[in-house]
């Protein structure tokens, strides 16, 4: 910790370890006292993994169905009870007309239809192609496509099941296999995320409120006229954070292991030292946006805007980054909590060493002393 | 009816004094709906996909030129061993593999079957599932041509006799930010609202300016009818210049009637601003009233159906959302905007936020106590 903070000249007092101490000891009773945000910030990090690992899902099951049945034949009752009984779909009732399906949509409870024309028997049963129209709401493109797909297999098993003496020759048969994740649990892509995001949200937010609330008040001048050196001060209120972040590390990573069942595949020394480099990388941050601001709301207004929209959006657990134009891939690479994201999915889930991952420390390293370097700077021991 | 005019008077004025305060107002919706958009595609696209061709016959190269022609991946390279292959998967540069085994061309002419091998990165689920599935239709599609091409067209053999084609409704174009942009604006004008309202009260008892009032003969409802007749007007104004956005950015209009999306919007302000009230009187610092408005907007936001559909949840999570106001609204906005919905499909949730909107404000008027 010493090694920053830039005070190497002056004569070494003896009792500077005991001052600091003191002063954290003092930063923590600030810290502790204030129940309600203390319970939020412990709280925060386990309502968050509980609701990404439990509630979050694209998985589709027993989405409503309309059956528009124009045929009402032995053929079109047999598909209604195989879609009915699969478990992806339930059905929801039987409607007469394309103008009831459309406004089922618009009310927003169905999400596709399936329309059996006249004759469906007869065509099936006389070599004739028949054709069926999949209606689908798609204000959502994907989880429309999904439903499409399960549908179209359903019909499709039906068809060969009509037709058992239907065998292709030449068939290219593929074999898929799901690495990391077979369930395809959004858990993996979560967890990272999480603790990326509360890390942030502890660090950045808190330490930066933290001091400038002092100079708000004016509380701050007191401390600088004492014989601590003012970036000690700054430091004895850093410190508590630091250890309030490596707890919820902890709480993160046991509620992971223990209600989500996802393990630690690589060294957990590793992931606590890489989290604790991120801790004072937002350590930093917060001193850093401390140093340039005067109110707390406009504290908080540029740790909310300037830097956890940009961790949501750019750190690659909510949005695929390579779906981004390319101004924004660029920005992407100076958000210190994307580079921690691939370092902590990298050591997680893929179980993977230090080799592959070097150059992503480096880079937070980087950024990291960027940040010092330059609110040592811009620190000013006067206030304004 | 006086005393409110000046307290109005007074709101209005701070707010306009406050830089802060309108920046967030103004530039806040305009940014993030310009850029959340952009980068919260979930379509999926630019799949990477590396090969690993241990056939080389012309079969397996005119397959991977039919998967690349296709538009939907992206070469990530074509690697000599699987070995290789997976070390892109690791380094995050590859999300597919495709495996073509050695002797691929010859068993699927003599045995009649060939087999393929696809690896798929399925740390990021929604992804995985759709790049397999668009691999697994090219190839499907690529098998009927290789088919017809050895046994020629009329092999009645190959016919299928039902065929079924899709109708894609409200967004024929399948576009994602169609359906991204309604629900991001639901969240702006909840987090405005919401924060706005519980910042500035609790401002007021932090700084002791609370007090002063207090000892006025200013009753109860004057002051906090003062508190929310700005910051509902300001609401509005969000949302106006969002839609405004939505309109000259992505070219969104509404599908339904205005009068249906405003009348909602009044409604729902009203339960955001009550929400807002409530937290500014069990908090007593701005730090506090920021922390526990930030968790419950987390959660509602999360909860609220934007990235993730509500019917996906299990039944707890789906009781959860009940209570979740922005869900609500996130839905009725899709409906009106995309589907042009009416007032009799949003009847339902009207009544439920003209509760909340009761609830909610009594609950707070009950809390706040003129005496500290």
């Amino acid at each position: 910790m010493k090694c920053f903070t830039g005070w190497q000249g002056e004569p070494k007092e003896p009792s500077d370890m005991k001052r600091l101490w003191s002063f954290v000891i003092k930063e923590f009773r600030h810290v502790l006292r204030d129940r309600k945000t203390l319970l939020i910030l412990f709280g925060m990090p386990v309502v968050q993994i509980l609701i990404f690992g439990f509630a979050l899902s694209n998985e589709v099951k027993d989405t409503q169905i309309i059956i528009l049945d124009q045929a009402k034949d032995e053929s079109s009752r047999q598909l209604t009870e195989k879609i009915a009984s699969s478990r992806y779909f339930t059905l929801q009732e039987s409607l007469n007309t394309y103008q009831q399906v459309e406004s089922k949509f618009k009310e927003g409870k169905v999400k596709l239809a399936l329309i059996i024309p006249q004759g469906f028997d007869h065509n099936l049963k006389h070599g004739n192609v028949s054709q069926l129209q999949i209606l689908l709401d798609a204000s959502d493109p994907n989880n429309a496509n999904v439903l499409n797909s399960y549908l179209q297999a359903i019909v499709q098993d039906f068809n060969s099941s009509i037709q058992p003496e239907l065998q292709l020759p030449f068939q290219i048969q593929t074999e898929v296999k799901m690495m990391y994740n077979p369930q395809m649990q959004g858990v993996h892509n979560f967890v990272p995320g999480v603790m990326a995001l509360v890390l942030m949200l502890v660090c950045v937010m808190m330490t930066s409120v933290a001091i400038v609330r002092e100079k708000e008040t004016g509380t701050m001048e007191i401390l600088l006229v004492s014989p601590f050196h003012p970036l000690m001060v700054i430091l004895s209120k850093a410190i508590p954070f630091l250890l309030i972040s490596i707890l919820n590390v902890t709480s993160i990573l046991l509620l992971s292991v223990f209600v989500l069942d996802l393990p630690v595949n690589g060294s957990l020394g590793l992931l606590y030292l890489e989290s604790i480099l991120f801790i004072i990388t937002c350590l930093s941050l917060g001193i850093f946006i401390s140093i340039q601001t005067s109110s707390q709301q406009i504290a908080m207004l540029i740790s909310l805007m300037g830097l956890m929209l940009p961790t949501i959006l750019f750190s690659g657990f909510m949005f695929p980054i390579e779906n981004m134009p390319l101004p924004l891939q660029i920005i992407s690479n100076i958000i210190p909590a994307k580079w921690f994201y691939i370092i902590v999915k990298s050591i997680m889930i893929k179980g993977l060493g230090f080799d592959m991952i070097w150059k992503e420390t480096l880079v937070l390293l980087g950024i990291t002393l960027f940040l010092i370097f330059i609110s040592l700077k811009r620190f000013k021991i006067r206030l304004a | 009816m006086r005393t409110i005019k000046f307290l109005l008077e007074k709101e209005f004025k701070q707010i306009f004094r406050n830089k802060s305060i309108l920046i967030m107002i103004m530039v806040m919706p305009v940014m993030q709906l310009i850029l959340m958009p952009l980068a919260a595609d979930y379509e999926v696209k630019n799949i990477n996909l590396s090969v690993v061709d241990d056939d080389h016959s012309e079969t397996s190269r005119k397959m991977i030129n039919e998967i690349f022609s296709s538009g939907y991946f992206k070469a990530a390279g074509f690697l000599p061993s699987y070995q290789k292959a997976i070390y892109l998967i690791e380094k995050d540069k590859a999300d597919l593999i495709l495996h073509i085994p050695a002797g691929f061309d010859k068993k699927l002419i003599r045995e009649k079957k060939g087999n393929v091998f696809i690896a798929v990165n399925a740390i990021n689920g929604v992804k995985a599932n759709l790049g397999a599935n668009y691999l697994n239709a090219i190839l499907r599609q690529y098998n009927i041509s290789f088919r017809q091409e050895l046994i020629g067209q009329n092999a009645s053999i190959d016919r299928i006799s039902i065929q079924t084609d899709q109708i894609y409704r409200f967004n024929p174009n399948m576009n994602y930010r169609y359906f991204m942009v309604p629900g991001i604006l639901a969240i702006l004008v909840t987090m405005v609202g919401g924060f706005l309202t519980a910042l500035n009260i609790v401002k007021e008892k932090e700084v002791g300016t609370i007090e002063q009032i207090n000892v006025t003969p200013i009753k109860k409802h004057h002051f906090i009818l003062g508190k929310l007749i700005p910051f509902w007007v300001l609401g509005n104004v969000v949302f106006s210049i969002g839609l405004l956005v939505a309109y000259l950015v992505y070219g969104i209009v509404p599908v339904g009637n205005l009068i249906v999306l405003y009348g909602f919007i009044a409604l729902y302000l009203l339960v955001v601003l009550g929400f807002g009230l409530l937290i500014s009187t069990i908090s007593q610092t701005q730090q506090q009233a920021m922390f526990i408005m930030f968790f419950f907007m987390m959660v509602f936001i999360l909860m609220g159906g934007l990235f993730t559909p509500i019917e996906s949840m299990p039944d707890w999570a789906q009781t959860v959302t009940r209570f979740n106001p922005m869900s609500y609204f996130i839905n009725v906005l899709r409906m009106v905007i995309l589907k042009g919905s009416s007032w009799s499909d949003i009847s339902n949730h009207l009544l439920v936020m003209a509760a909340f909107a009761i609830g909610l404000n009594f609950w707070a008027v009950r809390n706040y106590s003129k005496t500290s």
